[in-house]
């Protein structure tokens, strides 16, 4: 019987090992009252909305306003011309933690917290991993999603529509330091991507990247997912294969 | 050594003084004298800061009247810089003002030249020099065929005066249109009236709203439908209450905005927002997106967006699967009168800014008169809904011919933009600019901003009422600094940030001030104290 006792408690200890090792506990915990990722985006258009979240990428400040693509380990968000001094800006380091409290809005598609929002900084630091949605482009759950930072890998150059291989702006009536817009072929699929020069601009990297990009060359890009009328990702790398 | 103290406070405080005048708004540069001739053997290179509407075609227009212009003047090189957008030019030209690294011709409205001209001998007074023999406009010795200055329309020349002087050329003219799904309209029972009223714009957007049981609005079958949405909010309150009479500001630029014809139209514009009747550009996107989509029925946004309006829009930045087939008509802004019709008059001007080397300033003023040669005038008229300014480009062949060809095709004859050409053209009489003074800017943004918060204030469920109001005109009253009383202090943001080197002097100033306190401070006390010490003895 003893014996019987002590397999029992060995078995039980064990499960309970078990168990207590395969919980996995949130990254970020949220503070009262703040909502979940599910709950931001089940949220009304115009709804208050609470969020913690982690700055992954700031896009511009202008006049105490700042634009920021954030997420936490749940999903991302877009959060545009938020309350904020040039002061606060220069603390918004990539992984920093806030709490941003305003409305939901819609514009051309692109779920956002509304202009107008405040923030607090809060203890903590996050960065996001890009998720690789290569198989995912060109399928409804794409916008699952949105303002993620992604990959898509092995995409191919095509040429605009006078064979180069970027423009400046969306019809090449731009300059030096204007929107990149590129095309991209996927499958079947061709892509319209954008280095946002607000995001990264003449001097960047992937501006430089994207400006050396022959027609046919095969490229891995990462990027935001931002939707304008449908996807319209920003991209922040691009590697020639 | 007290004087020698004081000595050396004053030069520590002259010579902080000295930079920032210098510095901080260009003073110091001297008043433009024409040349008695323009100088051929030197080289001269100015830059041109240009606005387009996104568009390639205006750029190639630009790119074109440059090379046309330094082929009459081989010794001049015009540098091209591309804007989209009139603010970052005003807020680039604000900083490039402190430095002293202004462009030579800019793109700009009238409100930011009143900005711009706080600074000394910064913006180039026109007035003289366009009736200069020589080289004034159409003057003897232009290598170009330029207008004289009474081919320009004298209204809109008129538009470029601030502060009494005239500081800019008009370079094109625009006014704001509805585009229209008639065929909406008159499946609700309607017909499109020649001149809209609001109320008629209000009932029509009211009526669309009825939905069926699936959630799909019976009007166009789709799940998404506003009615009647604004581009520029500040033109819609603006022209509101010019046609109501009421007050917005005037040339002294005493603020009259916040008044209760105001509040009227925002109680009103609310009541459609409630109903999800009615949107604007910055809470729901482009008016010409949902138009073309059959999801909106009024959409009112400048002439110069025309390209951008109907099924067989030349320009356009939604899915083609998702452009529906309708028949657009265009019209001018509702009126509260449709008797006396009462619309904005919009659209570029062109400033010449000073320089220190007149010969500069003179090539700077020639490629600006360039702009309004027939060439230039008529195909960039063409690119969008705006208008020539000078009657010499109105009166050519070539745009008589291209105002009877309407509709000939999709391209340059598209019907909807030659419609706004037309509505402008048609309502010359009709058309109105606000007063223009240092803040007047601002004031503008402000009356934008006090539709925009009302509709979204309602749409988050929140009481407007009287209370509501108060508050608002008061936060909007605070946002643009209305408050001055006569607009001179008035703006949100009327000069970039000090320099580094200024904080710098600024701080020296204030510890200078300091350091003569304490000495003067350090006296009294002492003088005190020796008083108080005789007196007791």
């Amino acid at each position: 019987m003893k014996k019987i006792l002590c397999m029992a408690l060995v078995v039980l200890f064990a499960v309970t090992a078990l168990v207590g090792c395969t919980k996995k506990e949130p990254k970020d915990a949220k503070s009262k009252g703040v909502m979940t990722h599910a709950e931001y985006m089940a949220a009304e258009i115009e709804a208050p909305v609470v969020i913690e979240t982690y700055v992954q990428a700031k896009q511009s400040w202008w006049e105490n306003k700042a634009t920021l693509y954030t997420a936490d380990s749940e999903g991302a968000y877009f959060i545009y011309n938020m309350a904020c001094t040039e002061e606060e800006y220069a603390k918004l380091t990539p992984g920093t933690k806030i709490k941003v409290t305003g409305f939901k809005s819609e514009w051309a598609g692109e779920f956002e917290v509304a202009e107008g929002a405040t923030f607090e900084i809060e203890e903590g630091n996050y960065i996001a991993s890009p998720v690789d949605l290569t198989d995912v482009f060109g399928k409804d759950e794409l916008i699952d999603h949105q303002n993620e930072l992604f990959t898509v890998k092995g995409l191919t150059v095509e040429a605009m529509d006078d064979g180069a291989a970027y423009w400046y702006s969306y019809d090449n009536s731009g300059e030096e330091g204007s929107d990149l817009y590129f095309k991209v072929k996927l499958g079947e699929e061709v892509y319209t991507f954008t280095v946002e020069s607000y995001l990264c601009g003449a001097d960047s990297d992937v501006y430089k990247a994207v400006k050396a990009l022959n027609v046919g060359d095969t490229i891995d890009v990462e990027g935001f997912l931002y939707w304008y009328n449908g996807v319209n990702p920003h991209i922040t790398s691009v590697t020639v294969k | 050594m007290k004087r020698l103290l004081l000595t050396a406070l004053a030069l520590i405080m002259t010579a902080a003084l000295l930079p920032l005048a210098a510095c901080h708004g260009q003073k110091g540069l001297p008043e433009f004298r024409m040349p008695e001739a323009f100088d051929d053997a030197g080289e001269y290179e100015i830059t041109f800061w240009a606005k387009n509407d996104t568009n390639i075609t205006q750029v190639n227009i630009y790119k074109q009247a440059i090379a046309d212009f330094e082929a009459a003047y081989p010794n001049v090189k015009v540098n091209l810089r591309l804007y989209t957008d009139y603010g970052k030019i005003y807020n680039d030209v604000i900083t490039n003002i402190a430095t002293g690294t202004t462009p030579n011709v800019c793109i700009t409205y009238p409100d930011h030249i009143a900005t711009y001209i706080t600074g000394e001998n910064v913006v180039l007074p026109i007035g003289g020099i366009m009736d200069d023999p020589d080289y004034g406009l159409g003057g003897e010795k232009v290598r170009f065929d330029a207008p004289k200055r009474s081919e320009v329309v004298g209204k809109y020349l008129d538009e470029c005066i601030v502060a009494g002087e005239y500081y800019a050329l008009p370079f094109m003219r625009s006014t704001e249109a509805c585009y229209i799904n008639r065929d909406m309209v008159e499946k609700l029972g309607y017909e499109v009236p020649d001149v809209l009223t609001w109320d008629f714009i209000w009932e029509v957007s009211d009526a669309a709203m009825e939905q069926d049981s699936d959630g799909n609005y019976k009007v166009n079958g789709q799940k998404v439908l506003i009615p009647f949405i604004y581009k520029s909010t500040d033109n819609m309150m603006i022209q509101q209450l010019r046609q109501k009479g009421a007050g917005y500001s005037d040339d002294e630029g005493r603020i009259l905005l916040f008044n209760d014809e105001t509040k009227a139209l925002l109680y009103e514009i609310a009541e459609h927002a409630e109903k999800r009747s009615f949107s604007t550009f910055k809470i729901s996107s482009y008016p010409g997106n949902f138009l073309n989509a059959g999801q909106c029925i009024f959409a009112i946004d400048s002439t110069a967006g025309a390209t951008w309006m109907g099924s067989h829009a030349k320009h356009h930045d939604i899915a083609q699967d998702s452009i529906v087939e309708f028949e657009t008509v265009v019209r001018p802004v509702p009126q509260f009168d449709p008797e006396s019709p009462k619309m904005i008059s919009q659209g570029p001007s062109v400033c010449v800014f000073n320089k220190r080397d007149p010969q500069e300033v003179l090539a700077s003023w020639l490629f600006a008169q360039f702009l309004l040669t027939n060439s230039v005038q008529t195909a960039y008229s063409q690119t969008e809904g705006y208008v020539p300014v000078t009657e010499k480009a109105r009166q050519s062949p070539e745009y008589v011919d291209y105002l009877s060809r309407e509709g000939e095709d999709d391209d340059l004859y598209y019907s909807v933009k030659l419609q706004a050409s037309k509505l402008l053209l048609e309502n010359a009489d009709n058309t109105f600019i606000t007063p223009v003074w240092r803040g007047s800017a601002s004031l503008r943004d402000a009356a934008g901003t006090l539709i925009e918060n009302t509709v979204r204030s309602v749409r988050r469920n929140e009481k407007v009422d009287d209370a509501y109001m108060q508050k608002l005109f008061s936060d909007v009253t605070s946002l643009y600094r209305l408050d001055g009383g006569s607009g001179t202090n008035v703006g949100k943001k009327e000069f970039g940030p000090l320099s580094p080197t200024a904080k710098t002097l600024l701080i020296a100033l204030a510890a200078a001030w300091v350091l003569i306190g304490a000495y003067f401070g350090r006296n009294a006390v002492k003088k005190l104290a020796e008083q108080r010490r005789t007196n007791s003895i």
